[in-house]
């Protein structure tokens, strides 16, 4: 006997909409069993992870402050996978971008620079994250060189850059040598949406960029043309599409995305620039954009829930001593059982018998 | 300047050096060894990363337990397998997306090595011991380098030979070769195409299960979360600027052993080149050697298999 891949004559809807669904489903049980190994009880585990977390308001504002950042890059990633583009650099193009909109808040830092300092910020954070994009999309245009090795390659410099930067020339001197830049000035600091809340304003950027994602892939002739050179390149090739033009467009959002998103973290909840401004959350970000089934509403829901097993975790290790590792575990398995179901819409498995049956052969 | 230069030469040439760079390439030169005979299968798996931290994690519980560093190294390239086979069952039985899969087998890999190594931080073993031959090890300069080193090193020189080989010398290479410039032919040709990726890899999570095993077994004696330090994501950078070859391989991973090295030497001596920008280079160098070979493709041969990260689906 074998497992054989067949091809359905169209794409079940039904599994569609029930794919991320038992997607989650099959990671609650195999992380319940993985509890189970470990000596916890699964209920009182998966009850700490997953709603105990829903229960306490400030619980609830860390996911949404968790979510932001997930939820604009991979609104920005998932324009690039529509489009059958593979930017996985996004970790970088986020760290660009809070290296961008930092130099201004370390240049103004301490003088008394007016309203207009946080606007600029983010504009280049944007625009840092977009132009660092820029490379692997003009690399894969120009050069045809794989875009996923390059946006991937360009995340380590990326990193190190930072960590130049915060060690060396923008490193607070009054900071008791402590590798981090002097806190943000009130002018360049993301303002807080209920008083005494770590809840940013960066939350409700995040809200408009869904709304101008879901309008522009289902209205739009930009986003027609994304959807169409996913599913159709050659279609797309003859219809006069020019895809280069694409790469550039999606990879400039993509990152722009990234980048503001990552200035908008220093900004906002750090409010000071450090070495490890980021948990992963560009490469979160990306089982985001799948489990979201690539859809900028079902990302918004796709990062909250990812954002609740970052605060989860935290509470399952202090709760019940579990190591902060399952996380990730869970971060991992999550995804590939997306990704299995997410196959089973175009293909259906078929067990086929080895020994060819002479009638039927 | 110049005495700096100076120093910097004095301890390039040293013998000491080449000893420490060689046991820095190696785990580079183990896991870029598999993965080049899996891109040249034409899969890409990104999860590097995720089997050798699994290998390394695995690695120490069984050298710990067993008190052998060869099961340890065994329980390293079991790790490696199993984490491949999941990623061979996705890609290859459910045609998932490589790159997907690659990135979530790197996350699962970081966080179930914490959980299984978290009982054995803070442990010791004894590390693998390095092989000296009577007279030969005793030879001046030469003798530690060529002859002194552990069964590790010798290992991974031995599997570079032996992949370059399969690859060129052998049918079973060519037919390797073939699936991955062009797996619709090799199909019509009536090769196993599946099967062949499949094994492809397994013996790709194999050599970074014992890159990762490595680490802990070999290069410090105790096991932390997060050993493998990004060498994984090096090595998938070696394997790109090697272009797929073999010899190039070996060149590239002594070179990114060496700038790794370096970079805490050139730190010590305080020459105001930040130890960031060395470390930054080997994969600053992986994009503009893939600009390179992208550039010269079809008029150079081959560089980059044709079929890498495609997915094939045999129709029947």
């Amino acid at each position: 006997m074998q497992l054989v891949l067949e091809k359905r004559a169209e794409r079940s809807t039904a599994i569609a909409i029930a794919s991320p669904l038992i997607a989650v489903a099959l990671t609650l049980v195999t992380v319940g069993i993985l509890f189970a190994i470990m000596g916890k009880n699964p209920i009182t585990a998966l009850y700490v992870y997953f709603i105990e977390p829903l229960t306490d308001p400030f619980s609830l504002a860390e996911i949404a402050v968790k979510a932001t950042p997930l939820v604009m890059i991979a609104v920005g990633l998932s324009l690039c996978y529509i489009a059958n583009i593979w930017n996985i650099g996004a970790e970088g193009q986020f760290l660009v971008g809070a290296i961008a909109g930092s130099w201004l808040a370390v240049r103004t830092n301490g003088t008394d620079a007016g309203a207009w300092v946080l606007p600029v910020m983010l504009i280049l954070g944007a625009l840092g994250g977009a132009l660092y994009a820029m490379i692997p999309a003009l690399c894969k245009i120009r050069f045809g060189a794989s875009e996923i090795l390059t946006s991937l390659m360009l995340v380590y410099v990326a990193y190190y850059g930072m960590d130049y930067l915060v060690r060396g020339p923008w490193r607070d001197p009054h900071g008791l040598n402590f590798p981090t830049t002097a806190p943000f000035d009130p002018a360049a600091t993301v303002p807080a949406l209920i008083d005494g809340s770590r809840l940013h304003a960066g939350t409700l950027v995040a809200l408009v960029v869904v709304m101008i994602a879901a309008v522009m892939l289902g209205r739009t002739i930009m986003g027609f043309e994304i959807k169409l050179i996913g599913a159709a390149p050659r279609a797309a090739r003859f219809s006069g599409f020019n895809s280069d033009q694409l790469v550039l467009l999606t990879f400039a959002v993509s990152g722009g995305l990234a980048g503001l998103a990552g200035i908008i973290e220093v900004a906002g909840p750090i409010g000071y620039l450090q070495p490890d401004i980021s948990p992963g959350y560009g490469f979160t970000a990306i089982i985001v954009a799948f489990l979201g089934r690539l859809n900028p509403v079902g990302i918004l829901i796709a990062g909250l829930f990812l954002a609740l097993t970052f605060i989860g975790g935290e509470n399952a290790e202090i709760a019940m001593k579990v190591p902060q590792d399952l996380t990730k575990v869970f971060q991992g398995i999550l995804l590939f059982y997306v990704l299995a179901c997410d196959s089973m819409i175009v293909y259906r498995i078929r067990l086929v018998s080895t020994f060819r049956n002479p009638v039927h052969a | 300047m110049l005495d700096a230069t100076g120093q910097i030469l004095h301890l390039i040439l040293s013998v000491n050096f080449i000893l420490t760079v060689i046991t820095a390439s190696t785990p580079l030169l183990l896991a870029a060894s598999g993965e080049l005979v899996v891109e040249r299968a034409g899969v890409l798996n990104l999860g590097i990363e995720g089997m050798m931290i699994m290998g390394a994690a695995c690695g120490f519980a069984g050298a710990y337990e067993s008190d052998s560093i060869v099961v340890g190294a065994l329980c390293g390239v079991v790790a490696g397998m199993a984490m491949a086979a999941v990623f061979g069952f996705l890609t290859l039985g459910l045609a998932v997306n490589q790159v997907a899969t690659g990135l979530a087998l790197t996350i699962l890999g970081t966080g179930l090595s914490g959980l299984i190594g978290s009982g054995f931080v803070g442990e010791r073993i004894t590390p693998a011991q390095q092989l000296y031959l009577p007279v030969l090890t005793g030879l001046p300069v030469i003798g530690r380098i060529l002859f002194g080193q552990d069964a590790f090193v010798y290992f991974s020189i031995a599997l570079v030979i032996g992949i370059w080989m399969f690859l060129y010398r052998t049918r079973a290479g060519l037919v390797l070769r073939a699936v991955g410039d062009n797996h619709t032919s090799a199909h019509a040709l009536g090769y196993p195409v599946l099967k062949i990726r499949m094994l492809a890899v397994l013996f790709g999570g194999a050599c970074a299960g014992l890159a990762g095993a490595f680490l802990p077994l070999a290069y410090t004696p105790f096991f932390i979360p997060g050993m493998t330090a990004g060498r994984g994501w090096i090595a998938l950078a070696l394997v790109v600027f090697a272009s797929w070859r073999p010899g190039r391989l070996v060149a590239g991973a002594y070179l990114f052993g060496a700038v790794t090295f370096l970079q805490l030497s050139v730190q010590g001596l305080g020459l105001g080149i930040p130890p960031q920008l060395m470390s930054s280079l080997p994969y600053l160098a992986t994009v503009v050697v893939l600009v390179l070979i992208s550039r010269t493709r079809g008029t150079a041969g081959s560089a980059a298999p044709a079929s890498l990260g495609v997915v094939f689906v045999p129709d029947r």
